[in-house]
């Protein structure tokens, strides 16, 4: 479980988080959605600890992330995976490679046991025998889930996965979500999507936290989206005419 | 103005030489950086050197118009500008543009695919692992560049002075060994230490703190450049002020 509890984080002179607070639970898959500037990537990145915090406290399972120290920070962040918005694949390695290294820097594992484990994530993000590619080998959707296959091979208890869908055809997106939805209940995995797609919100949205403003407007189940009276998520949400049939119909 | 980045530069470099996480991984890339650095470069050193020895014999001798100066003296000059200024300072401002700008530009690359986020979320000490190693490669490798320019460059004014007519083999080669003082070589190779230390860790710190775009990583590199020369030529002018 992870838990925020009133975070804040300034620019300069732009306050971007203005102290938000909310629970993610393990097993399911929750969602932050926002429009663009709403501070949802910069309440991803205080939480994983790319960006400090000014106030507030992140805590995994009971631990305090901003409390720590680098040494301390490590030992939780062997714990963390991350799908990059760009997948943030190394160019300069294959694919093994790219899932391999973080099991060549924190496991004692041999060659063979290690490439065991690489062919089994390969295998669950259906991607086996691509391990000679590079990253410039491959499409959209086959860099996120390599993406998504790097960050499982620690075996991971929390899962981060920043706009997911960027980029990708409507076809590529749903399987991406289906993978993020499968990994996260087969594993009970803590998992924290950022993002703006209404597909995935609909799809795999089991909690969703709607940011505007820098501040939580609203939290609910993609059920509840439907029927909220809440202007600003209406407004982000049923933004397009297919959307605004789509209510209609319901 | 100057301070802000200066701290920066030094917070960055006591991250570079934290304990690295495993020294297997670090010493694979260093023999990495070591080929990408130094048998990388050894072409453009060569061509460069041979050419600047056969210039500076030449227009050495072409000054030296007193029948009272022996023609000899053409050797000790090549030799010693060669050895304390030529070479480190020339080859070290040729690879600013070459390491430095490869160097720069592929940390800023990696900085904005956010393949460093992806470094320090699997919780690696990302100025360590990228900037560790190519240090530690330039350090180990511009010398020894350094020492095959001096030579190449030597041969170069031999080649050029004898061909012209210039100055005798012999009167060449007695230049060269007499009045030779070992201290110049040690000068050298504190320069080109110094000089290797400042080419990558100012490269990869104008690439670690890119953002942006493209756009930003090409501004970032020809900053490196640009702060690499300048801090060459400062770090020149001390190590000569203070060493000789």
């Amino acid at each position: 479980m992870i838990e925020i509890k009133d975070i804040h984080k300034t620019f300069g002179d732009h306050s971007v988080l203005k102290g938000i607070s909310a629970t993610f639970e393990a097993g399911d898959n929750s969602l932050i959605i926002g429009g663009s500037g709403s501070g949802k990537t910069t309440l991803l990145k205080c939480m994983v600890g790319l960006h400090e915090p000014d106030q507030g406290a992140v805590l995994y399972d009971g631990r305090d992330f901003t409390r720590l120290n680098f040494k301390e920070r490590i030992e939780i962040r062997k714990e963390i995976g991350m799908l990059f918005q760009g997948s943030a694949l190394f160019d300069s390695m294959t694919v093994e490679e790219n899932i391999m290294f973080p099991l060549n820097m924190f496991t004692d594992q041999n060659r063979r046991e290690k490439l065991k484990r690489v062919n089994f994530c390969l295998d669950r993000v259906n991607l086996e025998g691509k391990n000679n590619l590079y990253p410039a080998e491959l499409s959209g959707g086959m860099k996120k889930r390599v993406g998504i296959a790097r960050a499982i091979s620690m075996q991971p208890k929390y899962l981060f996965v920043d706009e997911p869908n960027s980029g990708l055809d409507p076809k590529t997106a749903i399987v991406i979500d289906d993978l993020i939805n499968e990994i996260t209940e087969e594993y009970q995995i803590t998992t924290v999507v950022v993002t703006h797609d209404m597909n995935s919100v609909m799809g795999i949205g089991e909690r969703i936290i709607f940011l505007f403003d820098g501040q939580k407007e609203w939290e609910g189940t993609n059920k509840d989206i439907a029927h909220t009276d809440n202007q600003n998520l209406n407004d982000f949400v049923f933004a397009s005419k297919f959307t605004q049939a789509a209510r209609d119909k319901l | 103005m100057i301070f802000y980045p200066l701290g920066k530069y030094i917070l960055l470099l006591k991250a570079v030489f934290r304990r690295p996480e495993k020294w297997n991984i670090y010493r694979k890339e260093i023999f990495h950086e070591m080929d990408s650095i130094g048998v990388g470069s050894v072409g453009i050193i060569a061509i460069i050197s041979i050419f600047l020895g056969m210039v500076t014999t030449v227009q050495t001798a072409f000054q030296l118009v007193s029948d009272l100066i022996p023609k000899s003296i053409i050797g000790s000059i090549v030799r010693d500008s060669t050895i304390l200024e030529l070479s480190p300072t020339i080859s070290a401002i040729v690879l600013a543009g070459k390491v430095g700008s490869s160097i720069s530009s592929q940390i800023g690359t990696m900085r904005v695919t956010e393949q460093i986020d992806a470094l320090e979320i699997m919780g690696i000490n990302s100025p360590g692992y990228l900037i560790l190693p190519k240090i530690i490669g330039a350090v180990i490798m511009i010398p020894l560049l350094v020492i095959v320019s001096i030579a190449l460059s030597i041969l170069g004014g031999y080649i050029a002075g004898t061909l012209s007519g210039a100055v005798t083999s012999n009167d060449f080669i007695m230049g060269l060994t007499n009045g030779f003082i070992p201290f110049t070589v040690t000068v050298c190779m504190v320069k080109s230490v110094l000089f290797a230390f400042i080419i990558t860790s100012v490269s990869a710190y104008q690439g670690f703190y890119t953002s942006g775009g493209a756009l930003e990583v090409g501004i970032s590199s020809t900053r490196a450049v640009v702060v690499s020369c300048i801090s060459i030529l400062f770090a020149d002018y001390l190590v000569a002020q203070l060493l000789l």
